[in-house]
């Protein structure tokens, strides 16, 4: 991967310069370059991540695997797109294997998750079945672990 | 009865080592950025670790054959034709030793005569001139200069060459200057190996942390130097597996035969389950290795840049971890800035003077250690410099 990429996602908040630096070119190239990868839409957005745990709202998770028809002239497309389409859903994927589509939900409740499932997206014309995983737990979230272990130490000075 | 007089001369006039004399310093302050680390700040891989662990499940628990696991020597063999392009034989010419520390005293000690001389290039490795001076060796240093990037030359080594000569060692890329070696420079500095008969010993432990592309040539693979030549290697650096202690020495037969009788009366054979994650480094550790490779480079680079932005003039080296600027603009010496820097800013670097007395007039800074540590640390040094200049220009 390109190397500023490398960077930004593991943090989108450093700054310019500092990129610059490690790239070791001037700031105004990261600069285009960043609006330029975004311009591309290599770079869709920049967003927090959070511990589920400890932030507030959104307590509820759902990883929906969904068997689907998939329909004439549209496949698996028209269909997962409109199921994307929903405010409680954060992702949406086809999938290999024994179901077609993935559907990650978030809720703030139980209830409110369940009844997402149930009212809407089993209603849509073409979906065929739902099994619903609700998520217990978070260990690691975009590739930062939740678990804070502590750093084994070096020896502060060595030849 | 007085026991320092019952200490034998040669390890009584040993100095300590500066690092060590730094390191208590540093470790009686708090909140200290420490850019005095001398080994990765990454974990090992875990599938490395795992190695190890599952090395005891299985109770992996005894002895190895002398020369090491016959799996790892096979592969180890495999690694140095791979990338440095000299063909060992795993069952004669490869020995698994406790880190290269080891594998350096075996070869010396193996090698020397009393009174024969060993050349090396300096600034250097702490451990070079006291094990030339344990193994009854004399040790002669070339100064390696900052205009040349801190490589050796072999104009400056010529020069040192006596006919009680016997030894060379070489450490490229280098700690603690971070020089690499031109493959062309190399050459001459074979030719003047085979002129003048010397075995070269040549510790290329950071060999797979070179960067900018360039790539790494191991003088065991020039012309009519593997027959003169113990390569010395190790999984401290490029694994990240320092606390492992495994080391490798391959040379000709004669030579390992010779550093194996003193390592089978010594040591015995290196830690067990040491060997064992030594087996997954090398079966499956490249992709970590280029990993780190990556992370070290984006640091360099802004170290680098950071440092010749608060003037401190530095050479951007192509290799290991270590950057090594020069220090001279302050009017302080590698001692008084290192002290002065630690006491007011609470950043740790080690003076240039603990690696020979060429390394005065600069300062080593690790960059083994996370970009956020290194940020900090260089916010703190550039405001170091600055006060510094500013209070000798007011008494100018």
């Amino acid at each position: 991967m390109d190397p500023l990429l490398t960077l930004l996602r593991n943090n989108a908040r450093v700054p310019i310069e500092d990129l610059a630096k490690e790239l070791n070119c001037e700031a105004a190239d990261v600069r285009d370059k960043i609006a330029q990868l975004e311009a591309d839409g290599v770079i869709l957005g920049y967003q927090a991540v959070l511990d589920p745990l400890v932030a507030p709202g959104h307590a509820v998770t759902a990883c929906i695997e969904v068997k689907v028809t998939p329909e004439r002239g549209g496949g698996f497309d028209r269909l997962a797109q409109r199921i994307a389409k929903f405010a409680e859903v954060q992702g949406c994927y086809l999938m290999s294997g024994g179901y077609d589509l993935l559907v990650v939900v978030e809720g703030d409740t139980l209830q409110e998750v369940a009844t997402f499932i149930s009212e809407k997206l089993s209603t849509i014309k073409g979906v065929v079945s739902t099994a619903t995983r609700f998520r217990l737990k978070a260990y690691k979230e975009n590739g930062v672990s939740l678990v804070k272990e502590a750093k084994s130490r070096r020896l502060v000075v060595s030849p | 009865m007085d026991l320092h007089t019952q200490i034998a001369s040669h390890v009584r006039d040993l100095p300590r080592s500066g690092i060590r004399d730094f390191f208590e310093i540093v470790q009686s302050m708090k909140e200290v950025i420490s850019l005095g680390i001398g080994e990765p700040d990454f974990d090992t891989p875990w599938n490395i670790r795992e190695a190890a662990i599952y090395s005891l499940e299985r109770g992996h628990t005894g002895y190895t054959s002398n020369l090491g696991l016959p799996d790892l020597r096979t592969r180890i063999s495999e690694y140095v034709h791979r990338h440095f392009h000299v063909g060992y034989d795993p069952k004669t010419e490869i020995l698994v030793t406790v880190g290269v520390s080891e594998a350096i005293d075996l070869a010396l000690r193996a090698l020397l005569n009393p009174g024969d001389e060993v050349l090396y290039h300096e600034p250097c490795y702490v451990s070079y001139s006291p094990s030339i001076v344990l193994a009854r060796g004399v040790p002669v240093a070339v100064a390696t200069r900052e205009e040349e990037n801190f490589s050796l030359t072999a104009e400056a080594l010529a020069k040192k060459i006596t006919p009680a000569s016997k030894v060379l060692m070489l450490n490229f890329p280098c700690n603690p200057t971070g020089a690499t070696q031109s493959r062309a420079e190399l050459e001459k500095i074979a030719r003047l190996c085979i002129q003048h008969n010397l075995i070269v010993l040549t510790d290329e432990i950071y060999s797979e942390l070179t960067y900018d592309g360039q790539p790494h040539t191991s003088i065991a693979a020039l012309p009519g130097m593997r027959e003169r030549t113990v390569f010395l290697h190790g999984f401290s650096k490029a694994f990240a597996m320092t606390g492992f202690r495994v080391g490798y020495a391959c040379a000709p037969e004669p030579l390992t035969e010779a550093m194996m009788k003193i390592h089978q009366y010594s040591i015995l054979c290196a830690n067990t389950m040491a060997q064992d994650a030594a087996i997954e480094a090398l079966e499956n550790g490249g992709k970590d290795v280029d990993r780190m490779r990556k992370e070290y480079e984006l640091r360099r680079n802004f170290i680098v840049r950071s440092l010749n932005e608060m003037g401190l003039e530095c050479f951007k080296p192509h290799g290991a971890f270590y950057v090594f600027p020069k220090i001279t603009s302050t009017g302080l010496t590698s001692r008084e800035f290192s002290l002065g820097l630690l006491e007011k800013k609470q950043v740790a670097c080690v003076p240039g003077t603990a690696f020979g007395p060429s390394g005065e007039g600069f300062i080593r800074c690790s960059y083994a250690t996370g970009l956020e540590q290194i940020k900090v640390a260089m916010q703190r040094m550039a405001e170091f410099v600055q006060e510094t200049k500013a209070r000798s220009g007011a008494k100018a």
